[in-house]
């Protein structure tokens, strides 16, 4: 399996405060990796930084070096909402748009081009199967996203990014607003995916990390202590930092 | 214990009476209106009042006919909005999602201002510049026209369609932006597809306190559209507008002439009942 992210002594900072550290990974394709560590240690700052949405934040200042499918993804030829369009996202807080579930799901598609009626029924028929959603919302896509229940609407969201067909999925946290059930169903979901997409989830919940991920990464304070196998993560980490983190004696 | 009570009514009571005083003014402004207003109506027959095309109150044999006033009103709103709401529009959706923070503070500012200047003024500088400038430019006998009307109401407007529309597109959560952005959507495709339409009721609150001023603007107007109950058949036509038919010809009025001005009250006043029950339903819609 080759490596669709590689990143070399990256660092972040917010203005004065570095909050990421020389930072050095490579996370297989179709697999899923797991970020955890404590509050506040750069997990979604990093996350974050694999699709560019920190551009979005005026002091954010990186250094090193992203390569996604080999490709600097900060080099001067780089188009940001291309690459976003390849390295989908879903956010901690369930955020479908005040819209109908229907134009939810087109409107990524919508936003690249497709205008064809069947050709847009298709495809957000195929991305709310694929999140696992269709059955329970297929007589009424016309209703307001709004009215759902949070774990639906978090597979709303899921559907939306999967709409537009990106490689990579970064999930922040994606079922920290949920119940058990709907969170069996989206961890279900995602084991689902990996056949077909690559998947970077940042999780606190440390059993979620060992049932769903291949690999797991793990933070302190903006340092990446740990990267390896979630089996051997879990059961013989190599830094006594991690070892104190996933037996619970820390943070 | 019982003191506490006491006090607690006594406020109650004040500030019951305070609220009260408010809705006493709208009620007896609207029978005062009403009362004086329906005679004149009677006399002169509903439909000769409100779709008669001539006005001459003074004439021997006198007409009073406001439909040239009626659509002066609606004309000139109709050309402000068409004007001042994209331009507003625009300018907001700028302000709000665009702008870095210092051309924000700057440019609100100066919106603030523009808010704050009196209509007297906007109707000197609409006389002294915009006037001779249409004369000049369209090659017309007077400047003093439906479109100056039009123009000076377009800028009045701007600052309440500006501001409320800021408030409004300020107000979209980030995470629709944030959502849309992640999907590959440049920004100004998500500003345009997400936070406008998350906005849009805002924004059409917006559009209608526009109509509210302009429809209910009397001294600038009075200064700049020529004054003469013309029908406004081009925009280049002198013409007067419902607000100023009642003040330009108050003072001196008598008899059924007085009390068809208070008719033209009337109609102007129900114009912005209506005006406010739009804004109303938007404002609510808002909130839901
Ligand atoms: N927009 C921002 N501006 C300034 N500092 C920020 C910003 N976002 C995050 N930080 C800081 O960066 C550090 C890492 O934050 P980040 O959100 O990445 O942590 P996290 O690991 O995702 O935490 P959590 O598990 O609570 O979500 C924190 O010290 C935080 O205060
Ligand atoms: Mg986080």
């Amino acid at each position: 399996m080759s490596n669709i992210i590689t990143v070399k002594d990256m660092n972040l900072w917010y203005g004065d405060h570095q909050a990421l550290h020389n930072i050095n990974i490579e996370i297989p394709e179709k697999s899923i990796t797991a970020f955890i560590g404590p509050s506040g240690c750069g997990k979604s700052t990093f996350l974050k930084t694999l699709n560019r949405m920190n551009d979005l934040i005026p002091s954010v200042k990186i250094t090193g070096d992203i390569r996604y499918n080999d490709a600097d993804i900060f080099g001067k030829d780089v188009d940001v909402n291309s690459l976003r369009k390849e390295i989908g996202m879903v956010f901690q807080k369930p955020n479908p748009f005040p819209m109908s579930i229907y134009d939810n799901v087109a409107y990524g598609p919508r936003t690249h081009g497709i205008t064809n009626k069947a050709q847009l029924d298709e495809i957000v028929e195929r991305a709310l199967r694929d999140a696992a959603i269709w059955d329970e919302v297929k007589d009424r896509l016309k209703k307001n996203a709004l009215g759902m229940s949070g774990g639906q609407q978090q597979r709303l969201c899921i559907a939306r990014a999967l709409a537009v067909q990106p490689k990579i999925l970064l999930m922040d946290e994606p079922t920290s607003a949920l119940d058990p059930i709907s969170t069996s169903r989206i961890e279900e979901l995602v084991m689902e995916l990996k056949n077909k997409y690559t998947i970077v989830m940042v999780t606190h919940n440390m059993q979620q990390a060992l049932r769903v991920s291949d690999n797991t990464a793990f933070f302190l304070l903006g340092e990446l202590v740990e990267f390896g196998k979630t089996d051997d993560i879990f059961s013989q980490p190599k830094d006594k930092r991690t070892e104190d983190y996933i037996t619970g004696r820390f943070g | 214990m019982k003191k506490n009570q006491f006090i607690e009514k006594l406020i109650h009571g004040i500030f019951l009476l305070l609220g009260l005083i408010t809705v006493g003014c709208v009620l007896l402004i609207t029978v005062y209106l009403v009362i004086s207003g329906i005679p004149a109506i009677k006399e002169i027959g509903f439909v000769d009042f409100l779709f008669g095309k001539e006005w001459a109150s003074t004439a021997s044999e006198p007409k009073y006919g406001i439909l040239p006033f009626i659509l002066t009103s609606i004309y000139g709103t109709a050309g402000a909005i068409i004007i001042g709401v994209p331009v507003g529009f625009m300018t907001a959706v700028y302000l709000s999602k665009m702008a870095s923070p210092k051309v924000k503070s700057v440019m609100q500012a100066a919106v603030s201002l523009l808010a704050g200047i009196p209509s007297v003024v906007y109707g000197l500088v609409g006389m002294l510049v915009l006037v001779p400038g249409i004369r000049k430019v369209f090659n017309v006998p007077d400047g003093a026209s439906l479109l100056a009307a039009i123009i000076v109401l377009a800028i009045m407007i701007l600052p309440s369609i500006i501001k409320m529309s800021i408030t409004a597109l300020d107000a979209v959560p980030k995470e629709y932006e944030d959502a849309s952005l992640a999907l590959g959507a440049t920004p100004i495709e998500t500003y345009f597809k997400v936070s406008v339409p998350a906005a849009k009721s805002g924004i059409a609150a917006a559009v209608v306190l526009g109509v509210g001023r302009a429809i209910g603007e009397a001294m600038a107007v009075m200064m700049v559209a020529g004054n003469v109950p013309n029908m406004p058949d081009s925009l280049f036509q002198s013409v007067r507008f419902l607000t100023t038919a009642v003040s330009s010809e108050m003072s001196y009025s008598s008899g059924l002439q007085r009390q068809a001005l208070f008719s033209i009250a009337l109609v102007l006043f129900l114009f912005i009942m209506l005006i406010n029950v739009t804004l109303n339903f938007f404002l609510k819609r808002e909130k839901e």
